[in-house]
């Protein structure tokens, strides 16, 4: 069984830390991290931009609406995501609309990625 | 992380906040700051028991406002309120409150706070001090080492500019949308003011952490004012300028050129948010200043070795900053890129009309000094750098220059 393990906390307070302080919380996780990727059960894992970063695509009116901003509704869950690899913002929206059009209702949270650590596991 | 330092970075995340709803609360600067106070010493020995409260901010409001009511009964000889440990295991307490707190008065209250920094009868420095004592809680001393005064100096410092701000009329109903966009821009210049500060110290262990505080501001304010795109320019711009922190100065102390630096040592996580910031600003098609300048940063973040800098570009960049903020500094600047473009000739003429206003200015020496060197004109090119010296403002800015004067010394033999 595959599972996404999603990371919250508060992000005034990590995004305060120190280089110090968030070097030693890397090294810590890079323990646990090493050891997986070792049992071959690590999967693709990332640190996202801060909300301060994300735009968000309202795909339940038509037009879909984009919104400067991180997706601030408690109605809706988390359902899935996608990571893709554009140019800049306006492609990324491109995209957005695009999936919005093959499958309205809800929101795209658009939000960079500032750390990414492709898959490990074995091919297959 | 151990607790205390989780609550420690918890208090300092609330503070403006919390300070900020209590100043609207009390209407008094000094006893919503005694009130924040007391609410921090209990929450550090509330939250290591009960642990951190759903919402740290809201919580510090209430125990805050209750503190200092308290107080002012108890002088009053009246019923004290409830204890908070009672206070802070009820969540419906805390929840209205925090709603109450979520929509506009939330937002109004941060930048009224900050607003309040920056009276314009106050100088510059004493703006960007009392932010940093007020706003983000740092101590005395530490103000102190970061402006290079003596404790009671810098105290007498903060003291005075409090009395300056306690007679003078604070707005405390909501600001219209006009009013607003002024406090903004007022606000969004002492940030940049403050990161300066720091950035212009570079290694200076005292005043760099001002460049980091100004970025936590200006997120803050970014995460209060989202839709707002020079808000957005100005987070990108200091982001893009304090990712080059690591490569700004050599081995010994020195001043290393944006095109001399190590671009591997430039920190990939401040580029990566500041160029998404900038992405975002750009789709509001509402140029300011801060924006431009971060676009003109963000076009050396994106050249991965200096020989691919899109010169073209950051010329026309400058050339919209002087459209719109006309300055010699702007126009100096300009010519740099424009001496990449068209040859050190064209860039020695475009700055040739600011003689008179920048000839106590140490980058303009510095620039036309570099451009004779390029055209051979050497004796021209020294003197100019010896007059850059000569206005350096740090030991960092002097030695670069010395390099460049070496160099000529060195050919000229």
């Amino acid at each position: 069984m595959l599972y996404a393990l999603l990371c919250y906390n508060d992000e005034d307070v990590v995004w305060s830390w120190t280089k110090a302080e968030n070097d030693a919380v890397m090294a810590r996780l890079a323990v646990v991290q090493e050891r997986l990727i070792k049992a071959g059960k690590m999967g693709p894992s990332l640190r996202l931009l801060p909300t301060t970063a994300a735009t968000t695509l309202r795909k339940n009116q038509e037009p879909p609406l984009v919104i400067d901003g991180p997706f601030a509704e408690t109605k809706e869950q988390l359902l899935g995501f996608y990571v893709i690899e554009v140019a800049d913002l306006n492609e990324a929206l491109d995209v957005a609309r695009e999936l919005a059009a093959a499958n309205p209702g809800g929101a795209y949270e658009i939000r960079p990625i500032a750390l990414y650590n492709p898959e490990s596991r074995a091919a297959g | 992380m151990s607790d205390l330092a989780w609550i420690n970075g918890a208090l300092v995340a609330a503070r403006p906040q919390a300070v900020g709803a209590l100043l609207r609360y009390f209407r008094d600067l000094d006893m919503a700051e005694e009130a924040f106070q007391e609410a921090a010493l209990r929450a550090l020995k509330n939250w290591s028991v009960n642990g951190p409260p759903r919402d740290p901010a809201a919580w510090l409001i209430l125990v805050g406002r209750n503190a200092a009511l308290d107080g002012v009964r108890k002088s009053g000889r009246q019923e004290p309120l409830p204890a908070d440990e009672v206070i802070s295991d009820l969540d419906d307490v805390e929840a209205p409150l925090a709603e109450r707190l979520d929509g506009s008065h939330y937002r109004d209250d941060v930048l009224r706070l900050l607003f309040i920094c920056c009276h314009p009868e106050l100088p510059a420095t004493q703006q960007i001090a009392l932010a940093l004592r007020i706003v983000s809680g740092l101590t005395v001393p530490r103000i102190a080492r970061a402006f290079l005064v003596g404790e009671a100096a810098m105290e007498q410092r903060i003291t005075r500019a409090k009395a300056r701000i306690a007679k003078a009329d604070t707005p405390f109903e909501a600001p219209g949308p006009a009013e607003r966009a002024e406090r903004l821009a007022a606000v969004a210049a002492m940030i940049y003011l403050l990161f300066n500060e720091g950035y212009s110290a570079g290694g200076d262990t005292a005043r760099a952490p001002l460049a980091e505080e100004a970025i936590r501001l200006a997120r803050l304010l970014l995460r209060l004012f989202q839709t707002e795109p020079e808000i957005m320019g100005l987070t990108a711009l200091m982001l893009l300028q304090q990712a080059r922190l690591p490569a700004r100065f050599g081995e010994d102390g020195e001043a290393i050129a944006l095109e001399d630096q190590d671009r591997g040592l430039w920190k990939a996580n401040l580029i990566a948010e500041g160029l998404a910031l900038i992405d975002k600003a750009m789709r509001h098609d509402r140029p300011g200043p801060y924006q431009i300048q971060a676009a003109i940063a963000a076009t050396h973040a994106r050249a991965a070795r200096a020989a691919d800098t899109d010169w073209g570009q950051i010329d026309h960049l400058y050339a919209a900053l002087e459209r719109i903020q006309p300055s010699p500094v702007v126009t100096l600047n300009r010519a740099v890129a424009t001496a990449k473009l068209r040859g050190p000739g064209a860039g020695l003429a475009m700055i040739a009309p600011l003689e008179e206003r920048l000839s106590g200015y140490f980058h303009y020496h510095g620039a036309r000094g570099a451009f004779l060197m390029q055209l051979d004109r050497n004796a021209e090119a020294r003197a100019a750098f010896d007059r850059a010296i000569s206005l350096a403002g740090t030991a960092a800015e002097a030695a670069h220059i010395r390099k460049h004067l070496d160099r000529l010394m060195c050919e000229a033999r």
